[in-house]
């Protein structure tokens, strides 16, 4: 059989179930078109060719068993700032560059209960800091779309690698939109669960109370697959909720018949391209012919102060989080004097790229004796204001929508010498970080042949909602089918 | 919001984070301009509001007191830059 490597989940599923393909066929199909296109795209740290082919055999092993789950034997891309054991996890970054964890995050011990294969490790800003993946320490990833433009960030690599086939699946990390602001940019479909559905053992800290680890995918139903094994409580994450899991694919309905949906006005935003406003308005009529009753005039009061808030929680929670690289227990490590705080300063100097740097000052700054009250807790005041904001919308609505990000794919280095014009690509998806909601982005049209992605948020824990509209959205339109050119 | 150069300098330090001249300049505008944009949080009215930590809440999350299998010390010290006796060896704190 011929490009297996295009094939999702639940296609590969069946395939497998029915022994048309093994997954060592499968998996040797993904890993031959990486390396064909890997070239052009520079998705992956690292293609963990060997590590595959001994996972796959031991998959068609369980699968001749009739052990066979939703997951068995699929290849998986999976970012590197998930600690995988034995496998080089660096963060993008200089300072781990030669890390090899001695364990397994929780989410990979789950894939693995379902003999699940690892194709790779994926691209990204260093320390998932940024929103475009020129912040790797490494090399910049290219948007399969058009080659000259950024994925997004910081899962550029996780969502650039899905939207041109360099594996079937993806996981990435969403701290303020990193999951789906580069899926939105690369036209695939990225979820970002409620905060505490998904455990973060394992998953290298950036912001603590902002962090979650979700699915990217070639459409809805992968995505609920997805959702459905890494989901859960767990001991070693002791902010997971001891909630049962629902099994997600039966929110695939396609029925959207009365759905209450909301349509916040700040997210419509000066400086957004006309070409994303269009399509959105296009896709929400489609939503209403479907039978969703759409409110086109919602408002969210405090969504204008997200973005600052963001730039004070996450930097200060990042200043925190990454004073453990201090050259002694592993990691980079400045070793050419015998002085204790000039190694640490060097190993940090040097370790870390100049955005990770900016915001370990920033946060440093904000925590600092004497701006604590004005920044951080002022922030975390705010923080319970839009949070509120959310409460209140879903009182009236079961989602909400906006776009994923006001612009489509920008140009690779625009924007990597203005920090607050970065931030701003992001302006759509901080909030939800910030309430802890979830949150997903869909395909949902294109501008000038770049993916516009469509955003929906639901109420804590409401990862239904989410998927039943998109995947009712996904059956309606062809948007998820389409693919880049570059073969 | 400008930050002055010794202010750069003085973060820098709280942080243990070595910086060049050459840095403390382009921080101290990058940082002023981040900055600046955050002042549209003096705005809002927070009088009275609790801050939100987290923001979905958990109290008093507890588990039994038991020891479980914790990693080797070969495996803690593997990616270790430096090590003598089963241990991370560090230069002197006190010289």
């Amino acid at each position: 059989m011929d490009n297996l490597h295009i094939l999702t989940i639940h296609e590969s599923h069946k395939l497998l179930k029915e022994k048309k393909i093994s997954s060592l066929e499968l998996t040797e199909a993904v890993l031959k078109h990486i390396h064909s296109v890997e070239d052009n795209v520079r998705a992956c740290v690292t293609v963990t060719d060997q590590v595959a082919i001994e996972a796959a055999r031991s998959a068609d092993l369980a699968i001749a068993k009739g052990d066979i789950k939703p997951l068995t034997g699929v290849p998986a891309l999976i970012k590197d700032v998930i600690c995988t054991k034995g496998i080089r996890t660096t963060c993008s970054s200089k300072m781990l560059e030669n890390f090899v964890p001695p364990y397994d995050a929780t989410v990979i011990r789950k894939l693995q209960a379902e003999h699940y294969v690892i194709i790779g490790k994926s691209n990204m800003d260093e320390f998932a800091m940024g929103s475009s993946t020129e912040n790797s320490a490494f090399f910049v990833t290219h948007n399969p779309w058009d080659l000259d433009r950024v994925p997004g960030g910081s899962s550029g690599g996780s969502a650039a690698g899905m939207a041109i086939d360099e594996g079937i699946y993806a996981l990435g990390s969403d701290t303020g939109g990193s999951i789906r602001q580069p899926a939105g940019f690369c036209g695939v479909v990225g979820l970002k669960p409620t905060y505490g559905r998904v455990s973060r053992f394992g998953l290298v800290a950036f912001a603590s109370s902002l962090d979650q680890i979700g699915p990217i995918t070639k459409d809805v139903t992968d995505c609920a697959l997805v959702l459905n094994v890494i989901s859960g409580h767990d001991s070693k994450d002791s902010t997971t909720v001891p909630l049962d899991v629902p099994d997600y694919t039966r929110a695939l309905t396609a029925d959207i018949k009365g759905m209450r949906i909301g349509v916040p006005r700040e997210y419509f935003v000066e400086g957004m391209q006309d070409g994303v406003r269009t399509a959105l308005e296009v896709a929400i009529k489609q939503l209403e012919k479907l039978g969703a009753r759409v409110d086109w005039n919602v408002s969210l009061p405090y969504t204008k102060y997200g973005l600052a808030a963001y730039y004070i929680l996450a930097p200060s929670e990042a200043s925190a989080n990454l004073a453990r690289y201090d050259g002694v227990k592993y990691g980079y490590s400045y070793r050419d004097t015998t002085n204790m705080w000039e190694a640490m300063e060097k190993t940090k100097q040097n370790g870390f790229g100049a955005e990770v740097k900016r915001r370990i000052m920033l946060g440093t700054y904000a925590l600092s004796a004497g701006y604590y009250d004005a920044y951080y807790l002022k922030a975390q005041k705010v923080r319970t204001l839009i949070k509120r904001d959310f409460e209140q919308a879903f009182q009236n609505y079961d989602v909400l929508v906006t776009p994923t990000s006001p612009t489509v794919a920008f140009k690779i280095g625009e924007k990597v010498d203005d920090p607050v014009a970065m931030y701003l690509s992001d302006l759509c998806t901080l909030p939800i970080n910030i309430a802890g909601v979830p949150a997903i982005s869909i395909p949902a049209g294109f501008v000038n042949g770049l993916p516009v992605g469509m955003q929906f948020i639901s109420r804590h824990f409401d990862e239904e909602s989410l998927l039943r509209v998109s995947y009712a959205f996904e059956q309606a339109t062809d948007w998820h089918a389409k693919k880049p050119a570059l073969t | 919001m400008k930050l002055s150069a010794e202010e750069v300098r003085h973060i820098a330090l709280l942080a243990r984070l070595g910086i060049s001249e050459e840095e403390v300049e382009k921080f101290r505008e990058q940082l002023s301009h981040i900055l600046e944009n955050m002042e549209i949080l003096s705005q809002v009215d927070t009088e009275g509001l609790p801050p939100t930590t987290q923001s979905v809440l958990l109290e008093n999350v507890y588990r039994l007191d038991e020891v479980l299998p914790s990693l080797s010390v070969s495996d803690v010290l593997a990616n270790a830059p430096s090590q003598e006796d089963n241990s991370f060896k560090v230069n002197a704190v006190l010289e």
